[in-house]
């Protein structure tokens, strides 16, 4: 009988409980149909929300809402379509004329310009106004004016724009760059309105832009609520009445909540959930490729890593990691064991293809005899760093580890080396103080094999962060940039991915999915290529 | 009692300074929060330095660290990275974790002083056990298992509950995330308020009491109670600070956009002037709460004076 007592005890103080929480909730969206509102999960952006300065994802998705650019990827397949370009010219690959589409306003009823363009790109590029993604511009003649490596700009405005008309307007580059249209969907590259300009604070309160929605409320740090605008001219109306995207501290009391019933999209599945998803979710679980490659970059600044004849040291410890076992073990299949130095996002077409061939694949003798020849591991032991703080890295870098060990039968050869938080291992990585491999991740910023390229690995560029250098790879992505014909233009960059296989620049891991799951609620959710969803395209039942 | 007061308050200065100091010296030795900002990317050198610039961390660190000083006693406390006063975060959190404070404190008195009583009158018989059996469980379960587990069970098996608190967090969404945050503290409340009852029952004032005639229930709240909660308020006391300070593990599982929640964003994101400025202010609530108990030892038990 006590133990009745007890349980007695229970049910009222949670009756208590409940009779408190049931006039506390009731906010939820009413309705379906073309008018209903999906919830989805968001993280808190980590910059103030301006198209040249938001570079996570995040801050990324909100922009992908409320922008529209003159192109635009599609969602399927990556493909760079034109949206407010009416047409994009060049004879000679350095000289663009781009002529903006009629009819289109921003939400507030301000028309969208040629000027709206060149002032969001002033904008972006000046040093003064601090914008993380001003290299963007970097390719636009008189960048170095308003943007200097060292010093005070000596100009507010880039020399290569010029507004001819009120809708066309010319962009001078300052070296051949024939695919630089295709770069032109990034959400850098998005007008602004003169509302902007006048009031700043104002407007990153409460962002005007010109695509299908528009923000109804921003509270920052804990939710922005975005409402259909009716009145977009674009063909890519939103199908749904709005999105409310609700700040998470914690990815799996999204997904709880997703589970739950009260949330509809959460596009950020977490690791510990994996295992359950299937079961939880079913079909409603989406996983596919994103625009996401990890690698392992190693330190060429550094003289024991730097030897005539270690490209085959690296070629072995390559041969000696077992991806297929790593991604289906530790990621649960969300990773795909890489074959190149790209992502399959890009298609055939746009230059995704086996290059890496039998390096990128297991092989625990040819491994050992490569890393033999070339020289075996400088100093015998070598340490992966990695930051420990976010992403759960310490077990891939073990297991990696534990492959490469296996492979060579020593269980000294590798061990990983764990880095307290982001900053202080970004900080070690850009000061270039590595002594062994170390972690690099590259996302995409829009789907072309350039961007998997030049930025990482052209002779300091500005992601080279082991600080890789072949004249014959820089040579070939010149020639490739400078090529008017895209296929071939592709060809040559994939030779130039064969320089870097045969030097081994950096050891090709796995490409990253995106995840995402949804409630009965919805339906037609998927990931575009950046591993955002597709929010227009969802439709509420 | 004036002049302690004061005492106290002097002896608060060098503890503030002494603590926001190491708070400072531990963000900044942690790296450049510059190089994390543009993510797996290198910060282009430019904008790093202007950005260094604006935010101060182009100078010495006793320079920042002064400068920061100088600052907050004007009631400013820097800008968070994403552009938002550091004092409008405060504005959004700290309503929000006084709210799951209270709601927790709440249920340690309410709950922990009453379970205490009754096992410490009926100490030894079954009512006794039960309680210290229970009370032992919810010591030895980490509150995140708790956590987890009541949001598991109430929220998505039985949906009784939402698994996650609204951006407002009222009172009434904060019932079960508070009584997890309770519920350590609450068992130590009940066994503290459990022997202090059990040793003092057998005083001599309480004999007394009984002896003249008191009734049962004037014995118990007015002469054994009050000397018992001596050390029970010591504890709550000091808890109302360790609260606010430690529930980053509730305010996670929760979902609360609490104190918990802008000091794990600011530590991972090494946003020196977030985290600085939310340990400057929960210092202070520390040194508060212990001067509060200090002074309510005097009014629990007359005894205890203050030259």
């Amino acid at each position: 009988m006590r133990g009745a007592t007890h349980a007695k005890w229970a049910a009222l103080a949670t009756a208590v409980a409940l009779a408190a929480t049931a006039c506390g909730g009731g906010d939820d969206s009413g309705g379906g149909g073309a008018d209903g509102i999906v919830s989805s999960s968001w993280g808190d952006p980590q910059n103030p929300l301006e198209p040249a300065n938001t570079n996570e994802v995040q801050g990324g998705k909100v922009l992908s809402m409320i922008f529209r650019g003159l192109k635009q990827y599609d969602p399927k397949t990556g493909e760079a379509k034109d949206m407010l370009a009416e047409k994009i010219e060049t004879t000679d690959s350095i000289n663009f004329t781009i002529t903006v589409k009629d009819g289109w306003t921003f939400s507030n009823g301000e028309k969208v310009t040629a000027k709206s363009f060149v002032d969001a790109w002033n904008y972006g590029a000046d040093l003064k106004n601090n914008q993380k993604n001003a290299y963007f511009f970097g390719q636009i003649e008189g960048y170095d004016k308003v943007h200097p490596e060292k010093g005070e700009p000596s100009a507010t405005s880039m020399s290569g724009l010029k507004v001819t008309g009120p809708q066309t307007f010319t962009v001078k580059l300052t070296q051949k760059f024939s695919t630089w249209p295709i770069t032109l969907g990034y959400a850098a590259f998005s007008p602004l309105p003169q509302a902007f300009f006048d009031d700043r604070q104002a407007w990153l309160s409460k962002p005007i832009g010109n695509g299908p929605y528009t923000v109804d409320s921003y509270s920052k740090g804990s939710q922005m609520a975005l409402k259909r605008w009716d009145a977009y001219p674009g063909a890519d109306k939103a199908q749904n009445g709005g999105i409310t995207l609700k700040v998470y501290t914690d990815n799996n009391t999204a997904y709880t909540d997703l589970t739950a019933g009260n949330l509809d999209l959460v596009d950020d599945v977490p690791a510990s959930q994996l295992k359950n998803v299937e079961a939880d979710l079913g079909d409603r679980y989406i996983n596919v490729p994103a625009g996401i490659i990890q690698t392992l970059s190693f330190p060429f600044y550094d003289p024991a890593w730097n030897k005539p004849g270690q490209e085959k040291l690296r070629q072995g410890l390559s041969m000696a990691i077992d991806r297929d076992q790593i991604t289906e073990t530790i990621f649960q299949k969300t990773r795909t064991p890489a074959v190149d130095w790209t992502s399959p996002v890009l298609g055939e077409d746009g230059g995704f293809k086996d290059v890496c061939g039998d390096f990128c694949k297991y092989d625990a003798a040819e491994a050992k005899k490569l890393v033999a020849e070339g020289g075996g591991i400088p100093g015998g032991t070598m340490k992966i760093s990695y930051n420990a703080d976010t992403g759960s890295h310490k077990e891939w870098v073990d297991a990696v580890c534990n492959s490469i060990n296996r492979s060579l039968g020593n269980n000294k050869a590798c061990v990983g080396n764990p880095i307290g938080t982001f900053a202080d291992f970004r900080n070690q990585v850009t000061q270039s103080k590595m002594d062994g491999p170390f972690r690099a991740g590259w996302q995409m910023d829009y789907p072309l094999i350039q961007n998997f390229l030049q930025p990482l690995y052209y002779t300091n560029a500005s992601s080279n962060d082991g600080k890789y250098s072949d004249p014959q790879f820089d040579k070939l992505v010149n020639q490739a940039n400078a090529e008017a014909d895209t296929a071939k233009a592709i060809g040559l960059f994939q030779q130039a991915e064969e320089v870097l296989r045969d030097d081994m620049g950096a050891i090709p891991l796995w490409y990253q999915n995106g995840s995402a799951g949804y409630s009965e609620r919805v339906t037609n959710v998927s990931l575009n290529p950046f591993s955002v969803p597709v929010y227009d395209q969802i439709k509420v039942n | 009692m004036g002049r302690y007061v004061i005492r106290r308050l002097l002896q608060m200065i060098p503890v503030f300074f002494g603590a926001t100091l190491l708070i400072f010296l531990m963000v900044n030795v942690m790296g450049d929060p510059i190089a994390g900002l543009c993510g797996d990317r290198q910060c282009d050198p430019a904008t790093a330095a202007q950005l260094e610039k604006e935010f101060g961390l182009d100078k010495p660190v006793w320079q920042q660290y002064l400068t920061y000083m100088g600052n907050v006693f004007t009631g400013d406390f820097g800008t968070a990275f994403n552009g938002q006063p550091v004092t409008e975060l405060m504005a959004s959190a700290f309503p929000v974790t006084i709210r799951l404070t209270i709601v927790a404190i709440f249920f340690e008195i309410v709950i922990g002083i009453s379970l205490g009583v009754v096992t410490g009158l009926k100490r030894g018989r079954p009512v006794d056990t039960t309680v210290l059996l229970l009370t032992l469980v919810v010591l030895s379960v980490p509150t995140f298992v708790t956590g987890l587990l009541v949001q598991l069970l109430l929220g998505v098996k039985w949906g009784w509950i939402k698994p996650a608190v609204s951006p407002e967090a009222t009172f009434s969404e904060l019932i079960v995330p508070g009584l997890v945050l309770a519920s350590v503290s609450l068992a130590y409340v009940t066994r503290l308020t459990r022997t202090s009852i059990a040793e003092n029952k057998r005083a001599d004032y309480v004999r007394t009491a009984v002896a003249k005639g008191l009734p049962r229930r004037r014995v118990i709240s007015r002469h054994l109670l009050r000397n018992s909660l001596i050390p029970v308020v010591t504890f709550i006391g000091a808890d109302v600070g360790a609260l606010m300070g430690g529930a980053i593990v509730t305010e996670r599982i929760f979902n609360i956009h609490g104190v918990g929640y802008q000091l794990y964003q600011g530590i991972v994101r090494q946003n020196t002037q977030t985290v600085v400025g939310f340990v400057t202010i929960l210092v202070l609530v520390f040194l508060l709460a212990n001067l509060l108990v200090d002074l309510l030892y005097a009014v629990l038990d007359p005894r205890i004076r203050y030259a």
